[in-house]
């Protein structure tokens, strides 16, 4: 299946993308396998928006989709349908904070 | 030499600045990475276009970026460092134990005679070493678990090995420096490590031989001379002759001995350079007024150089890896200021002159001859 992922703009900036990403991800769509597919493919995002080892998302970093923020489920947990089905896009953000 | 490169990191981006020899005009380049924290970026000493570059913020966490173009372009290497084995616990602020966490690279230093062989200082303090050109990271983790570690605590700035000195004439001896642990020298490329603190005297430690805990701000030594070594201490101006063994104050005249960076002139040994802070509450140069501060005998006697820089109004820092010094003849000296403002003195300190005025504030300056 085809996901969309939105990026924050410093994110974007390091990968070298403009607008979304679109990552083709297997089984079924969990936060871990959107983020697995996205550092697969661009490898320079690893450790940006999860430790390297612990694979703990960065204390600035949230997930949202579909309007709802999603950064405390499970990374094995499923994502909305409309995140599997690609209709709506899985959203990076970095905290809204200091400098 | 046809001229100079000068490698500014800021808070918000890292820029370029090439001149000629005069050093008199200069082409500035950047931001590189706009927005985001650069700690450090310095260049091999063996291949002047191969630059290392420390990017981190707080919401995306540490990145390495490589140039072997002298800047033109980058590439992202490897952003992995993990220490090696269990990570122990050092002292918090409040005096409990607090587990190792790597936070970010302070400092890069690239190995005299191998491009792709490059250091770095980390906080929480560790060394670690890469030898492809940064792609993977290894700790040396002899220092982190010397026997005193456990007993280390940050600075306010974080527990950050900010110094790392190669020693040109013995490749096994490493020097590093650590707030507020102190220095340490290993004289085997890094595998053991022993604290490198006697004589320094530090308010708030009551044990005049204390071993580690000392707030060290930057040491600095001249590559012709590398047993001797200055100092700048959070307090205290420094000097040791035996390669660390023992320190002696040599503040003498300084109008304050507080600051953080310090320099050797890069053909007279004896030459160096602070730029005395008014206190260790008040970040920001005495009197309003900016001046560097150059001792020709190797320490005791100071004299301020001003022309060119501010003599009022003037409220600025200068961090402890924001000042460099070139290789030309006569050699330039270079310094930038959290004002944003980067000068350079193309006669040693003499006469200053501001490259920019209104960058991010600086958080350091190196500087390398281009051939």
């Amino acid at each position: 299946m085809i996901i969309r992922v939105v990026l924050p703009a410093h994110l974007r900036t390091l990968a070298h993308v403009d607008g979304e990403v679109k990552l083709d991800v297997e089984g079924v769509a969990t936060s871990r396998a959107v983020l697995d597919a996205l550092e697969a493919c661009y490898p320079m995002l690893r450790g940006t928006i999860r430790d390297h080892v612990t694979q703990q998302r960065r204390a600035f970093v949230r997930f949202f989709a579909c309007e709802q923020d999603l950064s405390h489920e499970p990374p094995d947990a499923p994502l909305p349908d409309a995140v599997a089905t690609g209709a709506e896009p899985f959203l990076v953000v970095g905290a809204m904070a200091g400098g | 030499m046809s001229g100079v490169r000068l490698l500014v990191g800021t808070r918000k981006g890292a820029f370029v600045m090439t001149s000629d020899g005069t050093r008199e005009r200069w082409d500035v380049t950047g931001p590189h990475f706009g927005g985001w924290e650069i700690y450090h970026l310095k260049g091999s000493p063996a291949d002047p276009n191969r630059l290392y570059a420390s990017q981190s913020s707080s919401w995306f966490g540490q990145v390495i970026q490589r140039s072997s173009d002298g800047g033109k372009t980058w590439e992202t290497v490897g952003n992995k460092f993990v220490y090696d084995g269990p990570t122990g616990t050092h002292l918090w602020y409040d005096g409990t134990p607090h587990p190792w966490e790597f936070e970010r690279v302070w400092h890069l230093e690239p190995s005299l005679t191998d491009p792709d062989t490059v250091y770095a200082g980390v906080e929480d303090a560790a060394l670690f070493r890469s030898t492809d050109g940064g792609h993977t990271w290894q700790e040396l983790p002899g220092l982190r678990t010397h026997g005193s570690a456990r007993s280390w605590q940050p600075g306010a700035g974080g527990m950050c090995l900010h110094t790392i000195l190669l020693d040109p004439s013995r490749p096994e001896r490493i020097f590093t420096a650590i707030s507020a642990a102190g220095v340490f020298r290993s004289d085997d490329a890094g595998k053991t490590w022993r604290p490198m603190n006697r004589g320094l005297k530090s308010e708030g430690i009551p044990d005049p031989n204390a071993e580690v805990g000392h707030c060290v701000h930057r040491i600095a030594m001249h590559r012709s001379r590398p047993s001797v070594l200055f100092m700048q201490k959070h307090w205290d101006v420094m000097r040791s002759d035996d390669a660390g063994e023992s320190w002696r104050e040599i503040s003498g005249n300084l109008p304050t001995d507080f600051g953080f960076p310090i320099d050797v002139h890069a053909h007279e040994p004896d030459t160096i350079y602070v730029v005395p802070i008014k206190s260790d509450s008040e970040h920001y140069v005495p009197d309003a007024r900016l001046r560097v501060y150059r001792s020709r005998t190797g320490g005791h006697e100071w004299e301020p150089l001003t022309k060119g820089l501010p003599q009022r109004d003037c409220y600025v820092n200068v961090l402890r890896d924001a000042m460099a010094v070139d290789s030309l003849d006569p050699c330039g000296v270079y310094f930038g200021t959290t004002g944003g403002q980067v000068y350079v003195s193309a006669d040693a300190g003499n006469s200053w002159t501001p490259i920019v005025r209104d960058l991010p504030s600086v958080v350091s300056v190196e500087v390398h001859a281009l051939p």
